[in-house]
C-alpha cells in the first residue's frame, strides 16, 4: 500500500518548522513508522513526492520493540511509539502525520529534549532511600511501575503538565509508586504530594494512553492512597472524590 | 575532583558507575542515549547465580563447572570463578534494590531452567528481567547524580580514546545535539555493548550499539579477544528492521522444537537426538541443529516452536509479555497455534580483550559488560551475560579505582572540533560489510566463505576514518574464525568439525594500520587460593 508520510521537519530548535512529504510502499503491511523512517533515511537516492532529495531526518530509536521508548512522536494526532504504530493501521486516506512531541524542547525534526522529565525524577528522590526488598503482596505493583519507559506520552496528553511547572505528571508518578511498593516515607508522600497530587486535575486523559500498557489508573489510585489518604484503601476511589 | 570517564550507560555502565561513587570516586557516565534505551533494558529471560532456593542444592561450583563446559574451556577459569562465586551477592543485591523478582511460595527467589544448565539457576522477573534490573540501577545511581559524584552525558558520542605515551589519558566525546565536541580527562571504562551494528537489520539487540566504540579503540591498538566467538539465538522471528528473540524461557517452560518431515510427521529433532537436555542444549548445538534439519533433503518448510501445551498459570505468570509480543508481530497466538523460528544474530562473546580484572592492554583502559571478551568463552549461557555485566562493570570499576590517584579536573569544555573520526560510516557502507560478513560468519563456517568474504570486504571502497576503522574490525572477525581452524561452541566449521586441543585458546586479534595480526594465546591455569575473590 503506498502511504504518503507527513513529516514535521525543523533543522535547528530555532528554525521554523516545515511538511516534508514523502511516499513509502508497505509490503506486508506490518512495517511500522519506525521501519519507514529507518529505511528512509539509509536510502541515498531518497527524494520528496516532488522529487526533491532531502538530508536525512532525526529522529530517536533503538530497540524498534516497544522496550525503550526512544522512538516516542506525535502519529496522526496521538503521541505513539514509531515502531508500534504500524503505518497501514494508523493512516488516515492513506497519509500518515509524523510530528515530534510538543511538551519538550524540539532538537532537530523529531527529536526532542526529554531531559527534563529526568531532572523531575532527580527532584522526586527517585531512588530507594533504604534499600529492601519488595513487600511480597506489592511484587506486581513493583513490576508494573518498574516498566515505565520514559517515552513522555502519557505527559502529551496531560492537560496540567508543562516543562518548568512544579507539576510532574504520570512519568513521574509511575516510578513513584515502584519505591512505595518497598517502603513509604513521610518524605516521599510529602514529594508526591507536591508534585504529582496536587497539580493533578485527575481528568484521567492519560488513561488509556501508556504504550508499556502500565495500569495508570491503579497505579495512581495506589499511590494516592499512600501518600494522601494514609492507606485508607477501603475507603472508596479517592479519584472519585 | 577527578573523574572516571565510563562509555555507555547499560547495566555494565550503571554497575561501573554506582561502583566508583560507592568508593568516593566521581566519574562521567557518557552514552548515546538514556540508560532507558539501552539494550540492557531488552532482556528478558533472567540472570544466574546458585542461590540454591529450588531445593536442588546448587552451588557455585556448579555454576563454574556449566559456564566453563558451556564456553568450551575458552573462557579464562580464575574470571569465571570469580563471577560464579559472586552472583549470589549480586542477585541479592539487586533484590535489595527493589527488582520484583518472582517468588517461590516461602518467598525465595524463583529460578527457572535455562540452556546448558543441569540446575534451576536463572532468577528472573516475568519476561521483563533486563528492564526490571535496569530501573532500580537507574535509581541507584540516580542518588548519587544527585550530589554530583556522577555526572550524566547522555546523548554523547565516543569519537577517540585520548593516549600519551601509550597511557589513555582521557576520552573525546561529540554532544549530538550540538556538534561540538570535549575532551574530557581521566581513565576509561569501555561498557558499550555488543557490535550489533556490525550487522544492521540482523541481530535481536539495538541498532544503536553500532560497533564504533570497538572499532574505534581496535583501531588505536586496543587488542580484541576471540573477535569469530558469536551466538546465534536458535528462536528468533523477523520483524520490520532487526530479529525480535523468542527468550529461551520458552524452552526453558516447556516449548518443543520441531519440524515437518516430507511424510507428513512431526520430527522432535532436538529431543530425539539429545534426549537428556532435548530442547534446552547450548544455542550452539540447538542453532546447528536447525540448520542442518532445515537443510536436510526429507524435512520442509520452517522449524516451528510449539507452546500450545503449556499450563494456563505459565502464560499467566511468567510468559504474559512474551504472548503478547508473538501474537502482536505475528499475529499468531502461541498458546493456540505453534509459531515458526529462525536463527539470529544475539550476542557477542568476542570483543575488547581484557584480563581477569578487565584491564585492556592500554594502562588506563578497562572495559566491561558485552562490549568485552570476557567469562563466556565460544559461547554465553542465557542467563550469565546480566550477569557478566553487572560484575563486569563492579571489577571493572574495583580496578579502575586501584590505580585512580585525585587530581584537579578540568571542567569539559565544549567546542567546534576537526577530527576526521566525526563523520560516519554511510548506512550503505554499513549494510554491504554487513552482507559480506553475514556470509562469512554464518552458523556453519568454511574456508572457502570466509576466504571469499575476506576478498570482498578489503576490496570494498573507504570514503571516511570510521569506514576504514569498522572494515578492520569486520576483518578480525572473518580472519579471526578462518585461523581457527577447529569447531568450538558457537563457531563451527564444516572443514573442522571437531574441537582441536591446540585451538583450545584465545584469539587475540591486532590492528596495525588495518592490516589484521591474528595470534593464539594461551588460556590462563586456574588458581587454587581463592581468597582475592571471596
Ligand atoms: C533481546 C535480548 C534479550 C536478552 N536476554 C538476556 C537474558 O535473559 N539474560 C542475560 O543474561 N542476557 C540477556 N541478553 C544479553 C544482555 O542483555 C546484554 O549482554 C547486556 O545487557 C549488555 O549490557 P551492557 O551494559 O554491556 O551493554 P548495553 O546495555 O548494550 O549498553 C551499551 C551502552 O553503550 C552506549 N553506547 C554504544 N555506543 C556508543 C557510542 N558510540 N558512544 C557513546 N555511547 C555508546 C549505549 O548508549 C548504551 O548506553 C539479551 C540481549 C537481547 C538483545
Ligand atoms: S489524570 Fe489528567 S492531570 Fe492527572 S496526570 Fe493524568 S492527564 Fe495529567
Ligand atoms: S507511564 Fe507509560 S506513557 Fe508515561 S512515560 Fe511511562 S511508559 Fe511512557
Ligand atoms: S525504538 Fe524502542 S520503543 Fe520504539
Amino acid at each position: 500500500m503506498k502511504i504518503t508520510l507527513d513529516i514535521t521537519r525543523r533543522e535547528s530548535p530555532d528554525a521554523e518548522p516545515y511538511i516534508l512529504s514523502a511516499a513509502f510502499e508497505t509490503v506486508t503491511g506490518s512495517e511500522t513508522a519506525a521501519y519507514a523512517l529507518t529505511s528512509l533515511n539509509a536510502d541515498p537516492e531518497r527524494r520528496d513526492v516532488n522529487g526533491k532529495p532531502f538530508p536525512p531526518i532525526r529522529w530517536e530509536s533503538s530497540c524498534l520493540q516497544k522496550k525503550c521508548g526512544a522512538c516516542a512522536m506525535v502519529i496522526c494526532g496521538k503521541p505513539m511509539l514509531a515502531c508500534d504504530a504500524r503505518l497501514e493501521a494508523v493512516a488516515r486516506g492513506g497519509r500518515v502525520t509524523l510530528e515530534p512531541l510538543k511538551k519538550f524542547p524540539v532538537i532537530a525534526d523529531l527529536a526532542v529534549d526529554r531531559e527534563p522529565m529526568f531532572a523531575a525524577l532527580a527532584e522526586m528522590k527517585q531512588w530507594l532511600e533504604e534499600h529492601g526488598e519488595v513487600r511480597p503482596k506489592e511484587t506486581d505493583r513493583a513490576f508494573d511501575a518498574s516498566k515505565c519507559l520514559q517515552c513522555g506520552c502519557c505527559l502529551e496528553v496531560c492537560p496540567n503538565f508543562c516543562t518548568g511547572s512544579a507539576f510532574y505528571g504520570t512519568a513521574a508518578a509511575v516510578p513513584a509508586s515502584r519505591l512505595m511498593a518497598v517502603t513509604n516515607d513521610a518524605e516521599r508522600a510529602a514529594l508526591y504530594r507536591k508534585h504529582v497530587y496536587n497539580g493533578c486535575g485527575k481528568s484521567l486523559a492519560c488513561r488509556n494512553i501508556c504504550p508499556a500498557g502500565i495500569d495508570i489508573d491503579s497505579l495512581l489510585v495506589n499511590s494516592n492512597a499512600a501518600a494522601v489518604w494514609k492507606r485508607r484503601r477501603k475507603g472508596g476511589n479517592p479519584w472519585t472524590l | 575532583m577527578g573523574r572516571i570517564n565510563i562509555i555507555g550507560a547499560g547495566l555494565s555502565g550503571l554497575s561501573a558507575a554506582l561502583t566508583l561513587a560507592e568508593a568516593g570516586i566521581g566519574s562521567r557516565l557518557i552514552s548515546l542515549q538514556r540508560s532507558e534505551r539501552s539494550q540492557s533494558v531488552l532482556a528478558e529471560g533472567g540472570i544466574n547465580a546458585a542461590l540454591d532456593t529450588m531445593g536442588e542444592n546448587d552451588t557455585a561450583a556448579e555454576h563454574f563447572a556449566d559456564t566453563m563446559k558451556g564456553g568450551v574451556y575458552l573462557a579464562d577459569p580464575n574470571a569465571v570463578d570469580g563471577l560464579t562465586r559472586n552472583a549470589p551477592a549480586v542477585v541479592t543485591r539487586m533484590a535489595q534494590l527493589g527488582v520484583p523478582f518472582n517468588r517461590t511460595s516461602q518467598n525465595g527467589i524463583m529460578q527457572r531452567s535455562f540452556g546448558g544448565q543441569k540446575k534451576k539457576r536463572t532468577a528472573y522477573a516475568k519476561s521483563s528481567t533486563g528492564k526490571m534490573l535496569m530501573t532500580a540501577l537507574i535509581d541507584e545511581v540516580r542518588r548519587y547524580e544527585v550530589t554530583g559524584l556522577i555526572q550524566r552525558y547522555p546523548h554523547h558520542e565516543f569519537i577517540r580514546l585520548l593516549t600519551d605515551g601509550g597511557r589513555c589519558t582521557g576520552v573525546r566525546i561529540r554532544d549530538t545535539g550540538t556538534g561540538l565536541c570535549a575532551d574530557l580527562d581521566g581513565a576509561v571504562i569501555a561498557a558499550s555493548g555488543g557490535m550489533n551494528g556490525m550487522f544492521p537489520g540482523r541481530t535481536t539487540g539495538t541498532t544503536m550499539n553500532g560497533g564504533d566504540v570497538t572499532a574505534g579503540l581496535f583501531a588505536q591498538g586496543v587488542l580484541l579477544g576471540n573477535p569469530e566467538m558469536m551466538q546465534y539465538h536458535p528462536t528468533t522471528i523477523g520483524i520490520p528492521g532487526k530479529r525480535c528473540l523468542i527468550s529461551e524461557a520458552a524452552r526453558g517452560e516447556g516449548g518443543r522444537l520441531y519440524i515437518m518431515k516430507n511424510s507428513g510427521e512431526r520430527s522432535y529433532f532436538m529431543e530425539e537426538k539429545y534426549p537428556e537436555l532435548g530442547n534446552l542444549m547450548p544455542r550452539d548445538v540447538v542453532a546447528r541443529e536447525m540448520f542442518f534439519v532445515r537443510r536436510s533433503g526429507d524435512t520442509e518448510g520452517e522449524v516451528m516452536l510449539d507452546m500450545t501445551a503449556l499450563p494456563e498459570d505459565t502464560w499467566k505468570n511468567r510468559l504474559s509479555d512474551l504472548r503478547e509480543e508473538i501474537i502482536r508481530y505475528l499475529g499468531t497466538d502461541p498458546k493456540k497455534s505453534p509459531i515458526p523460528v529462525h536463527e539470529g544474530i544475539h550476542y557477542f562473546m568476542g570483543g575488547i580483550d581484557v584480563n581477569e580484572r578487565h584491564c585492556t592492554n592500554i594502562p588506563g583502559l578497562y572495559a566491561g559488560g558485552e562490549c568485552c571478551s570476557q567469562y563466556h568463552g565460544a559461547n554465553r549461557l542465557g542467563g550469565n551475560s546480566l550477569l557478566g555485566a553487572i560484575y563486569g562493570g563492579k571489577t571493572a570499576a574495583q580496578t579502575a579505582a586501584a590505580a585512580f590517584t585525585d587530581c584537579p579536573d578540568r571542567e569539559p569544555i565544549f567546542t567546534e572540533m576537526t577530527d576526521p573520526l566525526l563523520e560516519e560510516a554511510r548506512a550503505d557502507f554499513s549494510e554491504r560489510l554487513a552482507v559480506i560478513l553475514s556470509g562469512g560468519l554464518g552458523i556453519v563456517r568454511s574456508e572457502k566463505t570466509l576466504t571469499d568474504a575476506v576478498s570482498a570486504a578489503k576490496a570494498m571502497d573507504l570514503a571516511n576514518e570510521r569506514e576504514k576503522n569498522r572494515l578492520a574490525l569486520g576483518l578480525a572477525m572473518l580472519i579471526g574464525a578462518l585461523e581457527r581452524r577447529e569447531s568450538r561452541g558457537a563457531h563451527y566449521r564444516e572443514d573442522y568439525p571437531e574441537a582441536s586441543e591446540d585451538y583450545r585458546k584465545t584469539t587475540v586479534a591486532q590492528n596495525c594500520g588495518g592490516e589484521i595480526r591474528i595470534s593464539f594465546r594461551d588460556i590462563p591455569e586456574r588458581r587454587t587460593d581463592r581468597e582475592d575473590n571471596a
